[in-house]
């Protein structure tokens, strides 16, 4: 009874996970992976710090990170954390990574709107004043806020290096419409713009995001080497933990948890056997 | 009483074994499960402190040369008022002479500020008698007044008259360079 | 059973406590020494499960409102605060989205545990009923609760669900547009699903006080369905099945932990880490999972009232169950034909449920194109949904009533401790009973 509802239940969980394959749909993401995957990962943060130059160089000029602050590149587990400053505000990389930043502030004698260099508690700068500013910069189309992009897509960081790496050119047939740009990985559906058979269109869609990397764009201060694949696989690292800072501590605290309830699982078993031990049930 | 194989109240421990009810196993899980609400009692406790983002705040680092000489600039830090205040020799002065006057909270003026450097008095601008904020320049010792109560306050930011209990707080702070403090 | 008090207060503030609150007397009486079947087994533990999750979700609920913000410009950015900024934050809010979760895992094994062994058959009518009632209370605290992060699945499920509100004749307008307190799901809305969300939970507790009550008038069913007999059928609750209880709840806590630590997105929907947008809607608008068979079955009727009528009947054929159910033998270990069925019940609600995540008119076997039935494909989920509903259906208000009448049930025990001789005690009979040992 139990074995054959456990097996439903495993049937129902497995068919659950399939997707839809019947309308067109986008190029599964690559499979590459990062360190910080899987129950023991952690961050690399030479990649973080590579990463970090990757948006403030490249990303940062479209793309918001609202929800960052300069002070989360020291925190633990973080691109900057030095054990020797605990509070990420006195860490002299963070100081000085948000000093080379301009933000808006209020002349506390004019009352005028001026700019001024960050500190570390202020948060990352919008390059954009609002929606509308960076539609209109951007063909109508908003860069999204990268804050939490990493968990925003189906995919994760697979979806988002797919897309940085996935550029191609069109296949004859596909109309791209002026100020778009074909990617195999983008979700949309192109039977619209495909003029070949209706079976087979390809995959993917169009985006108003330009190839955004180009080869040895971003120099690595550690001497990587900058391809267009390592830039991709770099930024994405730092979005994945833009995402998520927390992740290493979930992890670590979640190995530590998951030890102690197998043993208190196994004590009260025992503890339950015990007590049954004279019980006909 | 009839105990049978199957009994109605059984007999958690047969006769021959220990009769110890407190089982090792038992303490054992029980000790485990106290634990373990005692270590998920942390996270729960520690939510309530300041948080991140607040303490991201908890220093601020100021420029000096915004004071002119004889004014104060009052900042915001961790929610309440601050006075950075750069005072004139006869100011001073007038603090200095008073260093052995009956006051309430004795202190000589140079256990306020930073040594060298006298002019510059950085203070919390809350009375310490029910909190309000004191005025500058007002009341007779030419330091601060208080509206609420009527304390007054000296050039040293001591309580000289009035219900007050205490002197103007001093805060952590330091120069950075010579031009600019943080303070907190 | 609901006998006589077996506590004896042994201390002089026990005593004392005792004739002005026996509040002890009641904790000894329903947790302690309570009569308990012995032979109850592990899908009995599920009761104990849901009471520590409602405790689990309540206490990390009131934490994570001592950060969040109810307002449509600044959710977002609060529940990312407690993710980032807030000691324990990112711990806090995990637990409370997959506890969620969870909580639905243990009250669906529930709720099949109660149709398979009969638990809501006389004289637990009333028991059943408020547990019925535990759920709507449960889902509507789960529907606002998922609205709070303002993501985009939590604004458009909103609008989703709110708009199916319309569908009523005469009054379903203004009731919607008193829901909304406006004229779309906006800032008032959210605020109300806040307060709301805060509320319910401690009726859910209410509820489930009342629940326990009523169960401990006939006291716990247990798997042969039949009735205890004698004192010889139980065990006190303490230290039985508090042990077994724990057990269960620190196996079902390895489960939750493995969510929370691990894998703590993968029950939820990408799209709500995107900030709300009411001008764009997502591709797919999908509740979270344990909606889904009740999504299906609102879209397995084209027409929208019918469709909010037949989701809510889903519900509503729960709470007359006992007065459709005929047979005269509530566990199905003994009614073998209804044990078919109900495995067939079993396997339409996951139908259901993975129906429910998938678009309508998309084809089951893909491919695959057969014939036009009326508005869609029958290769299609639509029409997988209809058939599962139909049996959905069909189970409770054709099978149960008629099996019930025309099956043949095995011989059920006489008692409870008739069959238990198959799993002996430990320890040898003789040991047990020697006479001169025992008073």
């Amino acid at each position: 009874m139990l074995r054959k509802v456990s097996a439903l239940a495993a049937l129902g969980l497995a068919l659950i996970a399939g997707p839809a394959l019947s309308a067109p749909h986008p190029k599964e993401p690559k499979a590459v992976s990062w360190g910080f995957e899987g129950p023991f990962g952690k961050f690399d943060q030479a990649q973080l710090q590579r990463g970090y130059k990757v948006y403030r160089e490249v990303c940062s000029a479209c793309h918001a990170m609202n929800l960052m602050s300069f002070r989360n590149l020291g925190q633990k587990g973080g691109p900057f954390y030095d054990p020797k400053y605990p509070n990420p505000n006195d860490n002299p990389y963070v100081k000085a990574l948000a000093k080379d930043i301009q933000v808006n502030d209020i002349d506390s004698e004019t009352g005028d709107v001026i700019q001024r260099p960050a500190t570390s508690a202020d948060r990352f700068p919008s390059p954009f004043a609002n929606e509308a500013a960076a539609r209109a910069s951007n063909g109508g189309a908003l860069p999204p806020d990268l804050s939490v992009i990493a968990k925003a897509r189906s995919g994760g960081p697979r979806y988002i290096y797919s897309l940085l790496t996935g550029y191609a050119a069109p296949p004859a047939g596909l109309t791209v419409p002026a100020g778009s740009y074909y990617n195999q990985y983008f979700p949309g559906d192109l039977t619209a713009s495909w003029s070949g058979d209706h079976d087979h269109v390809p995959p993917g869609g169009f985006l108003a995001m330009a190839p955004p990397i180009q080869p040895d764009q971003v120099s690595f201060d550690d001497g990587t080497k900058s391809t267009v694949a390592q830039q991709a696989k770099d930024v994405t690292a730092f979005l994945a933990w833009a995402a998520e800072p927390k992740m290493q501590e979930r992890k670590q605290f979640g190995f530590a948890a998951m030890i102690y309830l197998l043993i208190f699982t196994v004590l009260l078993w025992f503890s339950y056997r015990r007590i049954w031990r004279n019980v006909a049930h | 009483m009839a105990d049978t194989v199957v009994g109605a109240n059984p007999d958690p421990h047969a006769p021959g074994e220990d009769p110890s009810r407190r089982d090792f196993i038992h303490i054992a899980a029980g000790a485990a499960a106290v634990g373990a609400v005692g270590a998920l009692a942390w996270p729960f406790i520690d939510q309530m402190n300041p948080s991140g983002d607040t303490l991201a705040l908890a220093s601020v680092e100021f420029d000096l040369s915004k004071v002119p000489a004889g004014q104060q600039v009052v900042l915001k830090w961790r929610g309440k008022p601050l006075f950075v205040r750069n005072r004139t020799p006869a100011e001073i002065a007038a603090a200095i002479k008073d260093d052995n006057a009956p006051m309430p909270d004795p202190q000589p003026d140079e256990a306020r500020h930073k040594p060298g450097k006298a002019e510059w008095l950085v203070l919390i601008g809350t009375c310490t008698h029910l909190g309000c904020v004191p005025t500058f320049q007002g009341g007779d010792y030419g330091g601060w007044f208080c509206p609420c109560h009527g304390s007054h306050y000296d050039t040293s930011g001591r309580i000289r008259k009035g219900p007050a209990p205490r002197n103007l707080e001093v805060p952590t702070w330091d120069f950075l360079t010579d031009t600019t403090v943080k303070i907190g | 059973m609901s006998g006589h008090s077996t506590y004896e207060p042994k201390t002089g503030f026990e005593r004392w406590l005792d004739m002005r609150l026996p509040i002890l007397r009641m904790a000894h009486d329903t947790a302690l020494a309570f009569p308990t079947p012995k032979n109850l087994n592990y899908w009995w533990t599920f009761g104990g499960i849901l009471a520590v999750m409602l405790v689990v979700q309540l206490v990390t609920g009131i934490v994570l409102a001592m950060h969040y913000v109810p307002h449509v410009d600044h959710a977002f950015a609060s529940v990312e605060r407690i993710m980032r900024d807030v000691n324990y934050g990112w711990l806090i809010r995990y637990m409370h989205a997959n506890g969620a979760s969870m909580f639905f895992v243990a009250v669906y094994i529930h709720i099949l545990r109660n149709l398979y062994y009969g638990s809501y058959k006389a004289p637990r009518e009333i028991l059943w009923i408020l547990g019925c009632v535990i759920y709507l209370l449960m889902m509507a605290t789960a529907f606002m609760g998922y609205v709070l992060p303002w993501g985009q699945m939590s604004f458009h499920g909103a609008v989703v669900i709110t708009n199916l509100l319309g569908a009523l004749p005469i009054v379903g307008e203004a009731i919607t547009t008193w829901l909304w307190g406006g004229f779309a799901v906006d800032n008032p809305t959210l605020n109300r699903f806040f307060s709301l969300h805060y509320l319910l939970p401690f009726m859910i507790a209410g509820v489930v006080a009342l629940h326990i009550w009523a169960l401990h008038v006939p006291g716990n069913n247990n798997p042969t369905g039949v009735n205890v007999k004698s004192a010889e059928d139980t065990v006190p609750f303490h230290p039985y099945y508090t042990v077994k209880d724990g057990f269960a709840i620190a196996v079902f806590f390895l489960m939750f932990a493995s969510f929370v630590f691990y894998n703590p997105n993968i029950l939820g929907h990408a799209d709500n880490y995107i900030p709300a947008n009411p001008l764009v809607t997502p591709a797919h608008i999908v509740p979270e999972w344990y909606f889904l068979p009740f999504y299906a079955i609102l879209r397995a009727v084209p027409d929208k009232l019918g469709g909010v009528l037949l989701m809510f009947g889903a519900i509503g054929v729960l709470f007359v169950l006992p007065w459709l159910d005929t047979s005269k033998v509530r566990s199905m270990r003994y009614r073998p034909t209804a044990r078919l069925y109900f495995l067939i019940f079993v396997v339409a609600c996951l139908v259901l449920g993975f129906c429910g995540a998938k678009l309508p008119d998309d084809p089951v076997i893909p491919g695959v194109s057969t014939f036009q039935l009326f508005d869609a494909d029958l290769n299609s989920f639509v029409w997988l949904s209809r058939i599962a509903t139909a049996y959905y259906f069909a189970y409770f208000v054709v099978i149960l009533p008629i099996l019930g009448l025309t099956e043949t049930p095995l011989p059920v025990p006489d008692s409870i401790s008739a069959p238990v001789l198959s799993h002996p005690a430990t320890t040898p009979a003789g040991a047990v009973a020697s006479p001169e040992k025992r008073g």
